[in-house]
């Protein structure tokens, strides 16, 4: 293992590893602390990250953080690393690439070139030493567009996940959530359910319904019932419609065991969703969740910086060729992310470097009621995600999910940022509102229509 | 939540969808914007929840209750010196105050022999939920449980404690089962919902696969008796089979499933014939 020396003046820092320059140089956050990675003064905290500035990249291919024989995260980082990508800024080191990134020379073209040689720790070191407006820069530049029933992450688009969770999985009260949602233009990226009860029949009647409700509506969208991938594997093994399959993840082996997964059940989980043929453009289909501290949550972070740990989950992701990825930013709790600033910048460095990995990012730009955060925090977070381009965020009613006890973006929040940003949804699902009268959008304003679209006039009908 | 005044931008044609959920949907709109109504609204909630985190464990009017019930208690201290430690160190909420474990060493010395069951009561993340549910839950629990004839130890309070500081509570006064009253992380419809952990044979360094939970005790929730019957059916199986956690409540559920299939059955106005 290196050792790493930096003089700032008269003052000598020594590091011990590579994952000690690593978790020093991170941006303060409680999890980090709560580890006791974290550096010790900001003083400290500044010399990590001019002592990881310095650092060649070509190093991070010969000091693994977490060993090669330990953890199947990493083998499959080093052995599927390309070393043709990587060709273009091999020479240079952590703080060379922060200025390459930030020049000319990085385009959307060179940019999705790069994507597989760099490394998650490669990314993760940049996002260290960048500031907020870099990290929004330069994922700006970068698209990573997927394709299922819609696509996603297309320049200028922004997609919605539609979340209508009940505490009881009530099918009226879901219904009633996705109507609400999509009379106000939400739902493209999917409608997707966090299950309140995660019983194969409850899954499988879930399943049923939203297939049905795309089908009977027409809509350009997807289905997905955020159930453990083995349960998905059961339900389409029963023959039950489903378009997504969904599974949390996270960078190492150990954490993603405690989620009873490894990347030989992701595989499973793949094959068993693409021999359902579902996707009508494209065939990208798993769904990850993932979020700093969800590591060190099951005590597998190996001493590893949380922000660390989190992009190396989306080497896990990127295998899969998923159709989204969420990072699911403010949902974990104070002792990982504090407050309203730890939790922005973090929903930031996950977009940046996730989207700099090549993998389609989106957020769940949330907080709990005992985070020190609140509406504001969110809608700095979701103005500074709407300008560097993000793939996806959560459409909830109100901002409150009633089922899982947090805030999250809300459907008037997507429409915020459309209005603001001129951000339109995919472009099937942007045909299918105008076709059904619900909104058209045009120079960022969004007209909504003057009725009620037939079919759902009819539906309200139904309540008497 | 208030009704959301007519306006001219804010049409509202599926208002009526409100009786089929609780969550926020058909708040209208102005423009794209939330009206205000609905913006204060949720800004009020969220206050009541902040306010329910933050607010300090009433210890004092606990115990003098508990006493005019007849109920002795002691009171006990988290390793979190405060709600800000509380909040970012999950570690130290978990582990006694060593003053604190020390007073319980003491008391197990002049109370030997240990007890069936130790009762514990922490604020966790709401002492409201605390200070409204904790008499007359454990009076339902007592009136339900007096034919077990378990003995017990007094209620044992704990400031800033988290679930698992009970296993420790535990450990100290030789219990064979402890339960604790918790206030959860309060939601932005609930600020004051406890719950209730469950552990057979206690000690520090348990998981939560030792432990059965029962969530969202409050009267919009789940009632005190319904808590209550549902947590002496685990205690009375523990006791019989000597174990809690994920094993004991794979039996337990079987009942849940079925009504499952019910609900999935119900038909939604989405999908009815037109």
């Amino acid at each position: 293992m290196a050792s790493f020396v930096h003089t700032v003046g008269n003052q000598i820092f020594r590091f011990d590893s590579l994952k000690e320059v690593m978790a020093k140089a991170s941006p303060a956050r409680s999890g980090d602390f709560l580890a006791g990675v974290a550096a010790s003064n900001d003083g400290e905290r500044v010399a990590a990250q001019m002592a990881l500035a310095d650092i060649p990249l070509k190093h991070f291919l010969s000091e693994a953080l977490i060993p090669y024989e330990d953890d199947e995260v990493t083998r499959l980082i080093i052995d599927t690393h390309d070393a043709n990508a990587f060709a273009v800024v091999s020479h240079l080191t952590v703080g060379g690439l922060r200025d390459w990134l930030l020049s000319e020379a990085a385009d959307e073209t060179s940019l999705r070139a790069l994507a597989p040689g760099l490394t998650p720790e490669m990314a993760a070191a940049v996002s260290k030493i960048m500031r907020v407006q870099d990290l929004v820069l330069v994922a700006q530049k970068i698209r990573v567009v997927t394709r299922f029933r819609g696509t996603m992450g297309l320049r200028g688009r922004l997609s919605t996940r539609l979340q209508p969770n009940h505490p009881t999985d009530e099918p009226a009260g879901i219904a009633a959530s996705i109507l609400d949602g999509l009379l106000y233009g939400n739902g493209d990226a999917m409608i997707g359910i966090n299950p309140a009860t995660d019983s194969i029949a409850s899954i499988c009647a879930l399943l049923e319904m939203l297939d049905a409700i795309i089908q009977r509506y027409d809509i350009p969208t997807q289905a997905c019932v955020l159930t453990h991938v083995t349960t998905s594997i059961e339900a389409i093994n029963r023959g039950v419609p489903l378009d997504l399959v969904f599974q949390s993840i996270a960078g190492t082996e150990a954490a993603n065991a405690s989620f009873g997964i490894n990347l030989n059940v992701l595989k499973e989980g793949y094959e068993a969703g693409l021999s359902l043929n579902r996707g009508t453009l494209g065939q990208n289909l798993m769904y990850f969740e993932t979020g700093q501290g969800s590591a060190l949550s099951a005590n597998a972070h190996h001493g590893v910086d949380q922000q660390t740990c989190e992009t190396r989950a989306y080497a896990v992701a990127r295998h899969f060729k998923p159709f989204l990825v969420n990072t699911v930013v403010g949902f974990i709790g104070p002792e990982y992310l504090y407050n309203g600033k730890q939790i922005i910048r973090a929903g930031l460095e996950d977009h940046f470097c996730g989207k700099l990995l090549g993998v389609p990012m989106g957020c769940d730009i949330c907080y709990t009621n005992h985070a020190e955060a609140d509406q504001d925090d969110m809608d700095m977070l979701l103005t500074l995600l709407g300008v560097a381009g993000i793939n996806f965020i959560m459409g909830i009613p109100g901002s409150d999910d009633i089922m899982l006890n947090y805030q999250t973006t809300s459907f008037h929040d997507a429409l915020y940022a459309r209005q603001t940003l001129g951000l339109k949804p995919a472009p099937e699902f942007e045909a299918w509102l105008a076709r059904m009268g619900i909104f058209t959008q045009a120079d960022g304003r969004v007209r909504f229509g003057d009725n009620l679209p037939p079919a759902f006039r009819q539906a309200l009908a139904q309540l008497g | 939540m208030a009704n959301t005044p007519h306006h001219d931008n804010s049409s509202n044609p599926w208002l009526e969808l409100r009786r089929l959920t609780p969550a926020r949907i058909a708040l209208g709109r102005t423009g794209t914007s939330l009206p205000t109504a609905a913006q204060l609204d949720f800004q009020f909630a969220h206050a009541q929840a902040r306010d329910a985190v933050h607010l300090a464990f009433d210890h004092g009017g606990l115990r003098e209750q508990l006493s005019e019930r007849g109920r002795d208690s002691l009171l006990l201290h988290s390793a979190a010196a405060d709600r800000h430690s509380y909040l970012q160190r999950p570690d130290l909420g978990r582990r006694l105050h060593e003053d604190s474990a020390q007073l319980l060493r003491q008391h197990a010395q002049a109370n030997p022999g240990g007890v069936d069951l130790a009762i514990i009561v922490a604020d966790g993340l709401s002492a409201l939920a605390v200070h409204r549910h904790t008499l007359p839950f454990l009076a339902r629990l007592e009136e339900q449980s007096a034919a077990d004839g378990w003995s017990t130890a007094p209620v044992v309070l704990v400031e800033q404690g988290r679930v698992a500081v009970a296993d420790e509570v535990g450990e100290l006064l030789g219990a064979k089962m402890t339960v604790i009253l918790i206030g959860e992380r309060p939601g932005l419809s609930s600020p004051d919902s406890l719950g209730l952990y469950f552990t057979y044979n206690p000690k520090v360094g348990l998981t939560d696969a030792y432990r059965n939970c029962i969530s969202n005790v409050r009267l919009e929730g789940l009632s005190y008796g319904m808590a209550a019957h549902r947590l002496l059916y685990l205690m009375r199986e523990a006791c019989r089979r000597q174990l809690s956690g994920v094993n004991l409540k794979d039996e337990a559920q079987v009942q849940t499933l079925e009504s499952d299939t019910d609900v999935a059955k119900n038909g939604n106005f989405l999908l009815s014939k037109p």
